[in-house]
């Protein structure tokens, strides 16, 4: 291997990959939360729900789960303008990021909420609450306490996948590493630092998810 | 130009589906190997081969699969080899499928009650005979629906590798997609045909997962 690696360019491209670094995060801030959302209210439609909306919230998890990232985002992208639904490259990435980590959550929190002992609801009913205030105040929060390791596992591929949204041109950590890779031909050096800086990232927003777990299920955390 | 009929499109993106097949096939096959490997080296007794395995899986799941793709591309062509794309995907798509594989089956081993372990140890049996005759058959059965579950991720993995220039189902979308100017059609059958290829390996692994619900209970 006569290769010499260098990482010099590093002094004069580090603030396009802080920038990149920047919209990563966003993007994983913003799918983070309105995927979990979004999943959430999937999850007591698919459990709890009026029935008739059942199979249309059953289909759109089928759909999404068996479909790769990259086309539900070129979908969105390049498809979805055909019906005058157009928007800018970081508005698809976020809605792709929300719709598939929104399948995903669906599945998971269901789990979640259907371990619910039905002692629970019926306690809810008792105390005079309608169905709606039971989820709310009842169910929810041991439901996402129960399944928030692998409702925080999900988070963190839904911010891996998000590498793929430089494909549409919006300006995360990978489209930083092409970019750069494109003026300095350094292209392992480019993509190396950056696998390291997502390495970074996940191990962080591990770490962040379980002190949010902490802080959002205090009572029982601390058994 | 020739105009593309609905079949047209359909019929090339089918053709471009085969290799999707293949390299999902490849993949899960070669990272089932590397996997069973890593994972004897995970669960032995010595030193370095747990710690080795387990930095082994925090890296490929802790990164991007299209990063490992672009250094798998790059990195080979390091060697002054030239790297064809079905190669470099192939390497990235095995080491990855392998960490998520040897993850899972770890999980399905320790699953296997301690006593399990020393009742065969108890009886003279090495590392070997434990995992052949008494810990294995145990764990198979456990493993089977979570790794017919993670084909279907291998299956919506095989999609990155359009982006490292691989043709196939998503990179021919694209093409034709440049051919025809019809995104919404042409990604709309694309996600169709992905749909084909996970759905039936989602449900078989829901079906399984209750059927060996049920063989449990029954214990």
């Amino acid at each position: 291997m006569n290769y010499t690696f260098d990482y010099g360019w590093l002094l004069q491209y580090w603030p396009v990959l802080v920038k990149g670094i920047g919209i990563t995060v966003e993007l994983t801030l913003v799918g983070g939360v309105l995927g979990v959302m979004l999943g959430i209210g999937c999850a007591w439609a698919r459990a709890l729900g009026p029935r008739g909306l059942r199979p249309f919230v059953a289909a759109y998890v089928e759909l999404i789960r068996n479909t790769p990232f990259l086309i539900q985002l070129f979908f969105i992208f390049f498809g979805l303008p055909a019906l005058g639904v157009r928007m800018g490259e970081l508005e698809a990435a976020n809605l792709a990021m929300v719709i598939n980590l929104g399948a995903y959550g669906c599945e998971i929190i269901r789990a979640g909420i259907q371990a619910t002992p039905s002692g629970q609801f019926e306690a809810g009913a008792s105390l005079g609450m309608s169905r709606i205030q039971t989820f709310r105040h009842v169910v929810l929060i041991p439901a996402l306490q129960r399944i928030w390791p692998a409702l925080s596992s999900q988070i963190v591929i839904v911010m891996l996948g998000s590498a793929a949204v430089s494909q549409i041109a919006a300006e995360d950590l990978t489209f930083a590493a092409n970019f750069i890779q494109s003026r300095t031909f350094r292209a392992f050096e480019a993509y190396f630092v950056a696998t390291l800086i997502y390495l970074a990232l996940a191990i962080g927003l591990r770490q962040a998810l379980r002190g949010l777990g902490w802080t959002l299920f205090p009572r029982r955390s601390a058994r | 130009m020739d105009e593309f009929t609905t079949w047209d499109i359909l019929r090339n993106l089918l053709l471009a589906a085969r290799w999707t097949v293949l390299l999902s096939l490849v993949s899960f096959i070669g990272g089932g190997l590397v996997g069973a490997a890593l994972l004897f080296a995970r669960i032995g007794s010595g030193r370095i081969g747990p710690s080795f395995v387990k930095a082994y899986v925090e890296l490929f799941q802790g990164t991007p699969l299209l990063m490992q793709l672009f250094l798998a591309f790059f990195g080979l062509g390091l060697f002054g080899i030239d790297v064809p794309a079905w190669l470099a995907a192939g390497v990235a798509l095995i080491l990855w499928s392998a960490a998520f594989l040897t993850e899972i089956w770890r999980g399905c081993v320790e699953s296997i009650a301690r006593g399990q372990w020393e009742a065969s140890s108890s009886l003279g049996m090495g590392y070997l005979q434990q995992m052949r005759h008494v810990i294995l058959p145990q764990a198979l059965r456990i493993a089977v629906p979570p790794t017919v579950g993670f084909s279907v991720q291998v299956v919506k993995g095989t999609a990155l590798t359009s982006i490292i220039g691989f043709v196939e189902l998503s990179k021919a979308g694209t093409i034709v997609t440049n051919a025809t100017f019809e995104p919404f059609t042409v990604y709309g059958l694309v996600a169709l045909i992905y749909f084909c290829l996970c759905w039936p390996l989602s449900k078989s692994s829901q079906i399984l997962e209750r059927k060996l619900n049920v063989a449990h209970r029954n214990h």
